[in-house]
């Protein structure tokens, strides 16, 4: 079984590899952040294998953290790249 | 290899096959709305395959909860950063591709 669990890992590192190529070409911030998407969905199944393959439980935990900080990086960068106008409260200033 | 391992494997290469699916449409799609098609859909079905062949592995219901909740977790963080990736693009006046 540990041969299934490291070839699909392998496999999986060269998607992300593979995904550095879009990084390169963009051409919008849009499409570079896709590929951001990209590793993070991938590296949370990495590192299921990993657990599964190393019968360590704290590769999920990792898995768990990664797949909420991909989130969080996706938010973060689309409300940096976007130029919508912001909400104000009621004496002008923004809510950020 | 028990029946286990064998329903394991057939999972995880299902799920290698979407995520190639998903990185091919990433980079051979012609512009920003579709390559969030390919990538947003094909690549958590591959997770939740892996997911799915995870599950079968584990000896403790603890431990088969934290498997479904990094599925769950991708579909719900996935779902939001395509509409807000969507929604962006369009704001920076960015026109869905047509068929020439």
């Amino acid at each position: 079984m540990s041969v299934v669990y490291q070839t699909a890992a392998l496999f999986l590192m060269l998607n992300i590899a593979l995904g550095l190529i879009r990084i390169l070409r963009g051409p919008t911030r849009a499409d570079r952040l896709l590929a951001v998407q990209l590793f993070g969905t991938t590296g949370t199944a990495i590192l299921i294998l990993f657990s599964l393959d190393l019968e360590d439980e704290a590769y999920k935990n990792m898995a768990l953290i990664f797949a909420l900080l991909a989130g969080i990086i996706g938010v973060a960068f689309t409300r940096y790249a976007q130029k919508i106008p912001r909400k104000t409260k009621g004496d002008g200033r923004e809510l950020g | 290899m028990n029946w286990a391992d064998y329903v394991t494997t057939v999972c995880i290469i299902f799920g290698c096959f979407f995520f190639l699916a998903g990185t091919l449409g990433l980079l051979r799609l012609p512009d920003v709305f579709t390559r969030l098609h390919a990538l947003t859909k094909a690549d958590n079905v591959g997770l939740g395959l892996i997911a799915l062949g995870a599950a079968f592995q584990v000896d403790t219901i603890a431990n088969l909860l934290k498997v479904l909740l990094i599925w769950i977790l991708v579909l719900i963080t996935s779902a939001t950063i395509a509409h807000l990736v969507a929604r962006s693009a369009l704001l920076q006046g960015e026109e869905p591709w047509e068929s020439p």
